[in-house]
Formats: C-alpha cells, sequence, structure tokens
C-alpha cells in the first residue's frame, strides 16, 4: 500500500484548533482502535502519528518535543514526526497521518492516507 | 660567582614577575629579600572584579603561593612594610625594627587610590578599589544589601559597581565627566558603555560632582554640587591612582609624578631598580599591567647584567564586566588629517571605530564585538599600512584578505611577537616556544607554563588556535563532555554562562551559547529549565514544555501509559483520616494497586490520566498535598518514631523530620532528593544511604552526605555533628542549595561528592559560616516560589489541556 490517496472529505475529521495544542506539545485524540498524538511544533507545524512508540508502545503524546521530532517518556526513543521512523540507532517506525490546517487555525485529520509503513 | 643581596619592596604583580623571569634564568645570582606591606602572597590584582562579583575567589587569583617562596628560598617579610631606606649603607629598614643590607635594591610599592579632598572623606563606609582589603570591605557591606555610590566611572569603578550589583548592593554611579571612561572611550561607545550598565540596574549620573560625603560616624550619603543628595552605606572612590613615591622620595631619589627610572629601569642611585606603578618613565606612569610586565622583563635581565631596555608602552584597555565587551587603544581624538573607519550594528549591540593617520592605524574603539582586539592592537604597534586592506579593515583579520581565512591561518599569519595574552603579556613565539620546547598539550599546561589565558580569559580561543597550528593533528581540545548534541558546551560551562550573561529564558540561553538545534533536545532542555529555575528564583518562569512527563502531569508514568499518585505524608507520619480518604479515592475511582513505598509512603497505581485532577481533587480535600515522588526534587523524609515512642530515641527524630520535609518540600534540584532522620546510631531509619541522612545522638545530630541505595550502593559519609536542631535545618538546606547551584542536572548528591569531594563541600557548608548563612538564604527565597501545591493548582484548572483528549472521534465516523 502506501499510494497516495486524493484527500477524501469523507476522511478528513476536524479535531479542533491550533491553538488547542500547545507549542512544542502534543494532544491525543481518541480513536476507538487507539489513541493518535497530534503535535504541535515551536514553528506551528502540526502533525499526527499513532500514540505508540514501536519500542514499547509507550504514549507519545506524552513525550518532550524538539524540532520535528518526539522523545518517548519510556525508554527516550526518539522518532521523527514527519516520517515516522525512529532516529538515531533504534529501528522501527509509527504510522502517520496527513494533517492541514485552515485559514481559520482548524486542524483536521484525514484517516485513510498517510504512511501506512507501520502497519 | 658570589650571591648578592637583593632586597625588594612591595610584592605586587610587577615585582612578582620579574623574581619570577630572574629565578627562571639565574636562580642563585640573590639573596633575596622581600617587604610585604599587605599580609599575603602575591596575587593577580586585576582580577579583584571578579572575586567582587562572586565568579573567583581568592584562592583563584593566587600567582604565588606560600610554597612559591619557600621554593626559591625566598625571605618574604608579610605585613612588614619597608620604612626608610639607607642609601650610604646600602640598608632598608621595616616597620617592625628589622634592617637589612642589600647589594641591589628594587622598589616597587606601587600606587595609592586617590582621595578626592572633601568634606567626609574619612568616614566609615568610604572604600578605595586597590587590594583584597577592599573587596573583603565591600562584600561585608554588600552582605545587608543597601546602597552604594561608586564615585569614578573609569574602569575600575565600572567593574566596582558592577560587582556590588550582583552582590545585590543598590549602586549609583557618580562620573565628572559627561561620558563614561572618556579616557579610553569616544562619546558613542561611552553612551553604549552607559547604556548597558543602566541596564544591569546600575545608575548612572554623569556630569556629576561630589560635594561632600555625609553622615556622622559613618557613611550616610553623599551631596552633589547641585545639592542632590543620594542615600548610601558605602561609598568607593575609584577616581585614579598616584604612584607612591615617598620612601624613595624621603632617600632622596628623583621623584616626580612616580620614580624617575631610565630605559634600565634604574633610578638615579644606580644600584636602585624600580618598576611597576610607581615609576615614571620617560614621563608616563602605567596602571594598566600589560606595561608593568613589560618593565618587570627589562627589570629581571638587568639584575644578571644583560642590556634589555625598555622603552614605553602602547596601552590596550579592555573591560571586565561579565557581558560588556570593551577594548580601546591609543589615540582616537578627532583631527584634520585623521580619517576614521565606523561600523555600527544597533541591533547587535556592536560599534567599531578605527582612527587612521597617513594609512596607519593609531585608535581603535571597539564595543560589542571585540575579537579582533589583539589584530588591530597588533597592526598599530607595528605602524602596519593598511592601504591594501582598507576596504575590509573593520571586518576583522577574517576579511581582511577579502574572503575568510581558517581560524589557524589567521594566528599562523600572526607575528612571533604579537601579543596573545595582555594580562600577562604573553607574546605568539612564547607559546609556541614553550608548547613545542616542553612537549604540551592541554590548554592548563601552557597556561601553567606560560601564563597565556590564566588571568582573565580572554584570549582562551587565540591560544586554542595557536595550539591546534602548532600541534596540528596532536592538538585535542580540553575533553569536555558536552551536555548534549545541541552544543559543545558542558554542563558547568552552560550553567556558569547562564549566571554570567544573565540569561533568563531558555531561548536567551541558547541563543546566545550559540546552540546547533533550533529548539534544543529531550536531554538538554530539561536541563536548561532546572539551571534557570535554580539560578533565577521568582523571575525565570518554569517552562512547562521542557519537562518530562512526570514533572509535567505532576504523577508517575507507568509502563502502561497510567499513571500512579503518591500524596505527601509528612516524616512518614499519616491518620486515620488520612487513610480513610485515601481508601474512598481507590474505591471511587476504581484503582488496581495500592502499594507502601520504600519511603514511608502510599502508592496510588494505574490512575488513567484523565482522572488525575478528580483524584487530587479528593485527595486534597482531605488535607493532601502532592508527594513529589515524581520529582527531581526532594522526595521525601524517612523517620524512625524517636524519642515520641521508642526506648533507644535520643532526639525527636519524627518531629524534625517532619520538619525537615516541610521545609524542604517542593524544591527542584538536579535529580531527586531522599533524605532520612534516625533517633539514634541504631539507624531504623536506614539514614545511612539516603543522599542525606540525619543520626540523632545523645549531644546532638550527625549529618550525613552522599548516601545511594539505587543502581550504586553508597553509604553516607558524615559530614559535621551539629548541637541544635535548627541547625540541623540549616546545615541540611545549605548542602541541598549548594548541590542545587553545583550539581549537573541528573547528578545524583553522591555522584556530585564524589566530583568535588566531600573537603570542598565541608569547607563551604561547615567551615564558612558566612557562606552557609547565604546559602540557606538562598535557599529559603526560592522556596517561596517553588512551595505552591501543583496538585491544587492543577485541581483549580492549570494545564486543563493536559487532561483531556483534544477530541474523540467516534465509531461510526472513524472505521475504516
Amino acid at each position: 500500500m502506501n499510494e497516495m490517496s486524493i484527500p477524501d472529505t469523507q476522511h478528513w475529521f476536524t479535531i479542533g484548533r491550533l491553538s488547542d495544542i500547545p507549542r512544542r506539545g502534543a494532544r491525543q485524540v481518541l480513536l476507538p482502535r487507539g489513541p493518535i498524538a497530534v503535535f504541535r511544533t515551536q514553528t506551528d507545524e502540526v502533525y499526527a502519528i499513532d500514540d505508540k512508540c514501536p519500542h514499547k508502545g509507550g504514549p507519545l503524546s506524552q513525550g518532550i518535543v524538539h524540532d520535528g521530532a518526539v522523545t518517548c517518556p519510556l525508554h527516550n526513543w526518539v522518532i521523527d514526526l514527519q516520517t515516522g521512523d525512529a532516529m538515531g540507532a533504534d529501528q522501527g517506525c509509527v504510522r502517520t497521518y496527513e494533517v492541514r490546517k485552515d485559514a481559520d487555525g482548524l486542524v483536521s485529520v484525514s484517516l485513510s492516507g498517510g504512511s501506512g509503513k507501520a502497519e | 660567582m658570589t650571591t648578592q643581596k637583593l632586597v625588594v619592596i612591595g610584592n605586587g604583580m610587577a615585582p612578582g614577575r620579574a623574581l619570577e623571569r630572574l629565578l627562571e634564568k639565574a636562580p642563585d645570582t640573590y639573596e633575596i629579600t622581600i617587604f610585604n606591606a599587605e599580609p599575603r602572597v602575591n596575587y593577580d590584582r586585576i582580577m579583584l572584579s571578579p572575586v567582587l562579583s562572586g565568579e573567583k575567589s581568592y584562592k583563584d587569583i593566587l600567582i604565588h603561593d606560600d610554597a612559591w617562596y619557600a621554593e626559591h628560598g625566598l625571605t618574604l617579610k608579610k605585613g612588614c612594610k619597608a620604612t626608610s631606606i639607607d642609601r650610604e649603607k646600602k640598608q632598608v629598614t621595616g616597620a617592625d625594627g628589622s634592617v637589612v643590607d642589600y647589594d641591589k635594591l628594587l622598589i616597587a610599592t606601587g600606587s595609592s587610590p586617590f582621595i578626592i579632598p572633601i568634606p567626609g572623606k574619612d568616614l566609615d563606609g568610604v572604600l578605595t578599589y586597590r587590594d583584597l582589603d577592599d573587596v573583603e570591605a565591600m562584600l561585608e557591606a554588600a552582605k545587608s544589601g543597601g546602597s552604594a555610590v561608586v564615585i569614578g566611572g573609569g574602569l575600575l569603578g565600572l567593574e566596582a559597581a558592577a560587582g556590588l550589583k550582583e552582590r545585590g548592593m543598590d549602586v549609583t554611579v557618580l562620573h565628572l565627566m559627561p561620558t563614561l571612561m572618556e579616557r579610553q572611550l569616544d562619546t558613542a561607545a561611552g553612551y553604549l558603555l552607559e547604556r548597558a550598565i543602566e541596564a544591569r540596574g546600575i545608575k548612572v549620573r554623569t556630569g556629576a560632582n561630589t560635594h561632600e560625603i555625609i553622615g556622622e560616624d559613618r557613611v550616610e550619603g553623599v551631596r552633589l554640587d547641585d545639592g542632590t543628595e543620594l542615600p548610601a552605606d558605602i561609598v568607593v572612590m575609584a577616581v585614579g591612582i598616584r604612584p607612591n613615591g615617598d620612601l624613595a622620595r624621603d632617600a632622596g631619589l628623583e621623584v616626580n609624578r612616580g620614580i624617575v627610572v631610565d630605559d634600565a629601569m634604574q633610578t638615579s642611585d644606580p644600584d636602585i631598580l624600580a618598576v611597576g606603578e610607581c615609576v615614571e618613565h620617560r614621563g608616563t606612569a602605567y596602571g594598566l599591567v600589560a606595561p608593568l610586565y613589560e618593565m618587570a622583563a627589562v627589570v629581571a635581565d638587568r639584575l644578571q647584567d644583560g642590556s634589555a631596555t625598555y622603552t614605553g608602552s602602547v596601552t590596550s584597555t579592555r573591560l571586565k564586566v561579565t557581558g560588556i565587551d570593551l577594548f580601546s587603544a591609543g589615540d582616537f581624538a578627532e583631527g584634520k588629517d585623521r580619517e576614521e573607519i565606523v561600523l555600527r550594528d544597533a541591533a547587535n549591540g556592536v560599534y567599531k571605530r578605527l582612527v587612521i593617520q597617513e594609512d596607519k592605524l593609531i585608535g581603535i574603539v571597539l564595543y560589542g564585538d571585540t575579537k579582533d582586539g589583539a589584530w588591530f592592537f597588533q597592526l598599530m604597534r607595528e605602524g602596519a599600512s593598511i592601504e591594501e586592506m582598507r576596504e575590509t579593515l573593520i571586518f576583522g583579520q577574517n576579511y581582511a584578505g577579502g574572503s575568510p581565512l581558517d581560524p589557524t591561518a589567521a594566528v599562523a599569519a600572526l607575528p612571533d611577537d604579537a601579543e596573545i595574552c595582555g594580562c600577562n603579556g604573553v607574546c605568539k613565539s612564547k607559546i609556541v616556544g614553550a608548547i613545542t620546547e616542553h612537549g604540551l598539550t592541554s590548554l592548563d599546561e601552557v597556561r601553567a607554563r606560560t601564563k597565556a589565558s590564566a588571568s582573565c580569559g580572554s584570549c582562551t580561543g587565540l591560544v586554542e588556535q595557536l595550539m591546534a597550528f602548532t600541534l596540528g593533528d596532536g592538538f585535542v581540545p580540553d575533553a569536555v563532555q558536552p551536555m548534549c548534541g545541541c552544543t559543545d558546551l558542558s554542563h558547568d560551562d552552560v550553567r556558569r554562562l547562564i549566571v554570567a550573561k544573565e540569561l533568563k529564558s531558555i531561548p536567551a540561553a541558547m541563543q546566545e551559547l550559540e546552540w546547533r538545534t533550533s529548539c534544543g533536545c529531550a536531554k538538554c532542555r530539561p536541563a536548561l529549565n532546572f539551571y534557570l529555575v535554580a539560578d533565577w528564583p521568582g523571575e525565570y518562569e518554569d517552562d512547562y514544555q521542557s519537562r518530562y512527563i512526570n514533572e509535567r502531569v505532576h504523577a508517575n508514568i507507568q509502563k502502561d501509559g497510567t499513571y500512579s499518585v503518591v500524596p505527601r505524608m509528612w516524616g512518614g507520619m499519616t491518620s486515620s483520616q488520612e487513610l480513610r480518604a485515601i481508601a474512598d479515592v481507590v474505591d471511587k475511582f476504581g484503582i488496581p494497586s495500592v502499594k507502601v513505598t520504600g519511603g514511608q509512603r502510599i502508592d496510588l497505581l494505574g490512575v488513567p490520566k484523565e482522572n488525575l485532577p478528580a483524584v487530587w481533587a479528593d485527595l486534597n480535600a482531605a488535607g493532601m498535598v502532592s508527594g513529589h515522588a515524581y520529582a527531581k526534587g526532594l522526595r521525601t523524609v524517612k523517620t524512625c518514631v524517636g524519642t515520641d515512642w521508642c526506648r533507644f530515641g535520643t532526639q525527636d527524630s519524627t518531629g524534625l523530620g517532619v520538619k525537615i520535609e516541610k521545609m524542604m518540600w517542593g524544591s527542584w534540584t538536579p535529580h531527586k532528593v531522599k533524605m532520612a532522620v534516625s533517633g539514634c546510631p541504631r539507624n531504623c531509619a536506614e539514614a545511612t544511604c539516603k543522599d542525606i541522612g540525619v543520626i540523632c545522638v545523645d549531644s546532638g545530630y550527625e549529618l550525613h552526605v552522599g548516601g545511594a541505595a539505587g543502581m550504586h550502593i553508597k553509604g553516607t559519609e558524615v559530614m559535621c555533628s551539629v548541637e541544635t536542631e535548627a541547625e540541623a535545618l540549616e546545615y541540611c538546606a545549605a548542602v541541598v542549595q549548594l548541590y542545587r547551584e553545583q550539581g549537573r542536572y541528573l547528578e545524583r548528591i553522591y555522584k556530585w561528592m564524589d566530583r568535588v569531594g566531600l573537603d570542598a563541600i565541608r569547607e563551604q557548608v561547615v567551615e564558612d559560616e558566612a557562606k552557609r548563612t547565604a546559602l540557606f538564604e538562598k535557599f529559603l527565597y526560592s522556596q517561596r516560589f517553588a512551595q505552591k501545591d501543583p496538585w491544587a493548582e492543577r485541581v483549580a484548572g492549570k494545564d486543563a489541556h493536559e487532561f483531556a483528549p483534544m477530541n474523540r472521534i467516534a465509531m461510526r465516523e472513524a472505521a475504516e
């Protein structure tokens, strides 16, 4: 898989406002199959990934956000928010989701696109 | 060769240097006696300002310790002023009545601060800024805060003002002239300097003429010519110096402003030489260290029957106030035949001005960016033609050739006699020579051998470049463990610079310390946040996003993403009412596990994050607050029952434990701190494996530090014994404060102790009462801001976003 699907309104969900997420922080969005973590960087880029570290399942939304990466609170794996890949010597990948911000500051996430590398 | 007798009057930096040079070359030529009016050995007077501001201690600025005098067989008459010279008999008489014969005499009586002859100048509290006694008097005065008036806005006055401000005084600088440091700076740089000084909270009054100093027995204030009265607890006069020529004059030597010497540093008596601030050479008396060292080298040579000559010095000035970069040299008055090149960068606070006459550099003023000072100064001293590089000259050495050079090429291009270290007058060839001759490989070795970069340290970069240039790949810069991949600086450097540069936010620290990443990482951000919290209590606002999750949500994350909650039980004491409330919380929220911890607390495990505020609300309602079981801070004080119940108890160990915990809860520390108080040496509270432990004994309290019982098992060491409970509290807080100031982030107390040594801790906490009191007060002050129950704050709504999901997407919508 991993084909680029054209964003389909059916799969885009408005999850809240940019201002709901602290800079250099994250919030959880709960899904039936498990939470995803939505990150806002220092420079207001927004990323969404599964809230589950590929190492031992740690909640990445609770980690420290630095530049475009998050450090998992359980064992300090560092995950690249854009690609979902573990950085440094660690091997692993988290599923990422496409995110868009509109002019009013609303943030939406697509639950169909993004990388499916982890699953 | 017969040994001759050399007598030296004065023990300052100039004669110290002369003797050092003499002993290096000809150790056995003379039997040497030194009269020293100060009761000390030779120390680095130009480093008094860092001592005043607290960046260095007396020990750090020693040049020659007692051992050095002993080793070289010198007789040092400490605290003994020379009172007269008999040139007929060739004898010097000391204040203690001793008479010493000489073959050669070296006069180095230095200078005295100039005291303005105004009413009140002799009042108690009127100080000068000349030696360590002055600094000690200022430190004593600064202890009680209050106001200081510094008369004189020159180099010394500003350094004194900055130091006193640093020590917590309210400081005003009075300066007679319209701009500060007018002898070294032009008006533009003077203005920038004034703004920078004022930005530190020091008041500056220029054009201010002091009329009198008011007060009954001691200083109460200063009255200016215009009638203004300024309150003052101390007044520091720093308006200039006057060469001390009285002793020489009384002996019939020629003395004008200073003791007159020729190019051989000889006075009007061929057997008497003079050196330092007391001399007048070709009509000039010098007050800066570099020329004094040049004179000293000539003196040393002449004492070995050499023929070196001193022909005068071109001097440069640097202000030693941390955070203000300023360099000036030469003559920068305007004139018809003079041109100038000026660069201003207001946003970066940079101002550079070069004055040129007939294609030669004759004046330099650098403010804000002084790294090219040495290079410009060299061009000026050499009288080099700048015609070819005029267009790029102002941008400094790297650009002078048109394209940037690599740093070692820049030092390679310097001539052999280029001065690298202005404080100690060390030139390039001396450093290169020492490196190759003695096989030096570290900066410390170069410092020890040549003194280069051993004083103010501003030339450290240049010295390192010179080492790299000389040793090539063999040069390995001092191995410092950088804090993380975002910087080359060590924890200690970062910490020092945060204080020295007054960095008060994470972005400021990253900007000023040239972080490589824009946003740091999970290693450096929590560390920076702690250093800022610890160094600027009440000023720095905690950066929530730079805290590890446990400290952000005030609970401990568990492997499944739930949290554990530990309410505080002061000294391990609880009650039926608290236990009932805990039981109710467990039932109400279906908390799966309840466990008693090793620190005598109750741990509620398996609480989902969104339930935390509600759990805390119920615990708060029963009077319980956060137990900080998650914090790099004080965790628990474990106790035994002491005299309350125990038949062996010697003191109220439980009561003391509760008091310690009430004093210390909420404090942030480099790593967790666990404590215990045992009521007798049977030690039921296991105090001897804690970070800090107290063992009660009949005669009082034994204070232990540096235990650990985690990955490493380590028994404590006894720091000291004290008699009263109040002392036990004060000493414990002082140790913790010292650890807060010196410990590296995530370094436990035992590791910090291994690094700095128990003796150093004892010295500061036990032996130095003033230091202990200061540490204790600093601790209590920062606790005023730290002791807020984080649970109650969050129950009231703080950080609410942290405990609720941003959104929920229901099953139907999200079905794939």
